[in-house]
């Protein structure tokens, strides 16, 4: 086998690692937002939920999270096929990293807003979907955009829980051809150019949303 | 005439510091107050409690004849988003820094609040709009956003954008203390055009003394979370009573000596 | 039975306490990679740092692009690579060290981000007045940049040291023992995985929170305008 034989796997694994990470990128968010509103919440009960939540994934390892609903919660009767497992707890992680992203924005947003917000009457989750959020999200754009490789370097250790992704067939191969240096470099390269897709689609939605003249700074200012 | 606002043995607290102190005062119907004072006199936070920004721990307080406590007795900022939103209906606001909402236009920052709380239809709103732009000569700027005009045509938005919410009392807080001197003036200009309105009632904090004297009814001097002194601007500004008072005016006219003469020298 | 520790299966609980002082053991492994690769994280993220700022294009674009690809991707896939190729060029380290050596190459790319952008902070004018002092370039890192530099990078590092624990299992994968590793085999040996997974998370999430507070604590701490120098 020489190294272009090897494209043929790494590419269909390639495939799974970006459905995965996408998928869990995508649900993640959905978590991040829901969870950072309910921190910033003044009902006591939501916002500690969310707070148990972020801390309980935030706090352990990834690794740890994924065999623990890999191996232990089938032992309790709860069980799903792997690569749902991988995406539920991806996004779960993601997810409170996100919430913290979201809640600092959110936080972020200067206090005069609000009161001119108030001034004119607005209810509470009028202020938070037309006030705070428009101007916190581009704000969140930057780490969001950390969060998104983050997860894709983390997608890695799905292999391990026997998806096929392209850290899976990197081993495979490794396993039939002995050929370390090869398989694995391009692996390296394979993660390496997704997440250069990956940043770039992030920028664009960056640039996309700091478009026009309301928000004349320059990205990361 | 009958008082639109009516505070009574009003106490507010910040932690041990007292801001009012058993206060009192009333303002009528379309009377046009000038609140002025050194800085943390509490003359800044009567209008941000008047607003509902601020809670306050003792006495009583009423806009238009509705309380601040909820019948049920609970204070003000235990009260439901109901009966704050029922206050904050009679009250609009001018902030120093003008707080315009910087991802919006300059036509959708007056429109917003209309449309979503007093459930207005957007083309109504719009001509609404489009004669308050007028009437602060901006209407060129509806489609700009905050960030692309200068401090003075921003206050001007945001003064259209008090006004769009038709309050009873509308509440100028140091209007003109952010902006460039040369900018003072256009700002200066709507606020005086409005003082002409008659059932609209005016508190203004500022440290335009002129300005004070031209417009209000009655000019307040706050010192020490009190009411130090109030009357016409006449007779407040050329002939003020308290020594406390008389130190003030001078020091804001650069004048070694407070005497009476020269305070209306300089006026 | 495992170091000599016995299990004790008959209820959850006595399961739990029963592994815990092998937990214990596996603990200390985890605590001395990191350890390890925090050390080798902070002197090669150093070194990357400084080449970056090196006056050649082809150095500084080097280091530059070497940080992004190591920086983007995955920790796993860095160590199979060390585990595995090392030794064909005849580098053979024990499994532990070749953990501990990828945990720091991965975040060397991080601090080295952290000391750039301390660096970076540094106002143009510092430098332009220790020039006109005539400081040496030594006086110039250790009297002017580094006591400014440290209130901004010291939080960011004591995150990255956080992360790096809670990354710490992975190199379970390479049959180094540590908390996770022991667990797992504690689950092979009987068929119980729930308690001993459900432990390492249980130990990780104290650590991490208690790091966590430290960390906050050491930013408050330190003045916000540098190290004073009397």
């Amino acid at each position: 086998m020489t190294w272009m034989q090897y494209l043929a796997p790494l590419l269909k694994g390639a495939q799974v690692t970006v459905m995965i990470s996408l998928a869990s990128i995508f649900f993640g968010a959905i978590l991040a937002f829901a969870a950072g509103i309910a921190r910033t919440s003044s009902n006591r009960v939501l916002s500690g939920i969310a707070f148990v939540y972020v801390v309980l994934f935030r706090g352990t390892p990834l690794l740890v999270q994924l065999f623990w609903f890999y191996y232990a919660l089938p032992l309790i009767g709860i069980s799903f096929d792997p690569v749902t497992t991988g995406i539920t707890v991806l996004s779960l992680l993601t997810g409170a990293f996100g919430a913290e992203v979201v809640r600092g924005a959110l936080l972020a947003v200067p206090p005069a807003q609000l009161e001119a917000a108030r001034a004119l009457n607005f209810s509470k989750s009028y202020t938070l979907w037309h006030v705070s959020m428009p101007q916190a999200i581009i704000e969140m754009m930057p780490a969001f955009g950390n969060l998104a490789i983050q997860n894709l370097k983390d997608t890695a250790l799905v292999s391990l829980i026997s998806i096929a992704d392209l850290t899976f067939q990197a081993q495979s191969l490794r396993n039939i051809t002995l050929d370390s240096a090869t398989v694995y470099t391009l692996t390296l390269v394979g993660y390496f150019m997704i997440a250069l897709c990956l940043m770039f689609v992030m920028r664009f939605i960056e640039m996309k949303l700091r478009r026009g003249p309301a928000f004349p700074r320059s990205a990361h200012s | 005439m009958t008082s639109i606002i009516r505070f009574e043995n009003v106490t507010k607290r910040f932690g041990a510091l007292t801001v009012l102190d058993n206060f009192n005062f009333e303002v009528q119907r379309g009377e046009k107050v000038t609140l002025i004072g050194p800085s943390g006199s509490g003359k800044s936070t009567v209008l941000r409690i008047l607003m509902t920004l601020e809670p306050f721990q003792e006495g009583l307080l009423e806009i238009d004849g509705i309380s601040y406590h909820e019948p049920n007795g609970r204070g003000p900022f235990k009260a439901s988003e109901k009966h704050l939103h029922k206050i904050r209906s009679n009250v609009g606001m001018v902030f120093q820094s003008f707080n315009l909402f910087p991802h919006m236009t300059v036509l959708r920052n007056i429109v917003e609040a209309p449309v979503a709380v007093l459930k207005m239809k957007r083309d109504e709103a719009e001509s609404r709009a489009t004669e308050l732009l007028r009437m602060v000569d901006l209407y060129d700027k509806k489609d700009h956003f905050p960030s692309q005009l200068s401090g003075g045509q921003q206050q001007r938005v945001a003064i259209a954008r008090a006004l769009a919410m038709r309050p009873r009392v509308l509440l100028f807080d140091e209007p003109t203390s952010a902006l460039d001197p040369q900018l003072v003036g256009e700002v200066l200009g709507v606020i005086r055009n409005l003082a002409q309105e008659h059932d609209l009632t005016m508190l203004l904090v500022t440290h335009e003394m002129r300005f004070a004297r031209e417009v209000s009814d009655r000019v307040c001097f706050f010192d020490k979370g009190r009411i130090v002194e109030q009357g016409g601007p006449e007779q407040f500004f050329s002939n003020p009573q308290q020594p406390r008072t008389r130190e003030f005016l001078s020091s804001f006219l650069g004048e070694q000596a407070p005497s009476r003469e020269s305070l209306r020298r300089v006026q | 039975m495992m170091y000599g520790y016995t299990w004790d299966t008959s209820t959850p609980l006595t399961f739990a306490l029963s592994i815990l002082p092998i937990l214990g053991i596996g603990l200390l492994v985890t605590l001395k990679a990191a350890a390890v690769g925090y050390a080798i994280a902070l002197v090669l993220g150093l070194v990357l740092a400084l080449l970056c700022r090196s006056k050649s294009r082809l150095i500084s674009w080097t280091v530059t692009g070497f940080t992004e690809f190591v920086r983007d991707t995955p920790l796993l896939v860095q160590l199979f690579f060390l585990y595995y190729v090392l030794p064909e060029f005849g580098i053979v380290l024990p499994a532990f060290m070749t953990g501990a050596l990828a945990l720091g190459l991965q975040y060397s790319a991080y601090t080295s981000e952290v000391y750039r952008g301390g660096i970076g902070a540094i106002p143009r004018g510092q430098w332009e007045a220790a020039t006109a002092l005539n400081l040496t370039r030594l006086q110039v890192y250790r009297d002017i940049v580094v006591p400014q530099m440290i209130p901004r990078i010291v939080p960011a590092l004591g995150n990255y040291l956080i992360s790096m624990l809670k990354e710490t299992p992975v190199l379970s994968v390479v049959t180094v023992l540590d908390m996770l590793g022991l667990a797992n085999m504690i689950g092979e040996r009987t068929f119980e995985y729930l308690v001993p997974l459900s432990m390492v998370g249980l130990i990780f999430l104290p650590m991490t929170f208690i790091c966590s507070a430290l960390v906050y604590m050491i930013e408050r701490a330190l003045p916000k305008s540098g190290i004073p120098l009397r």
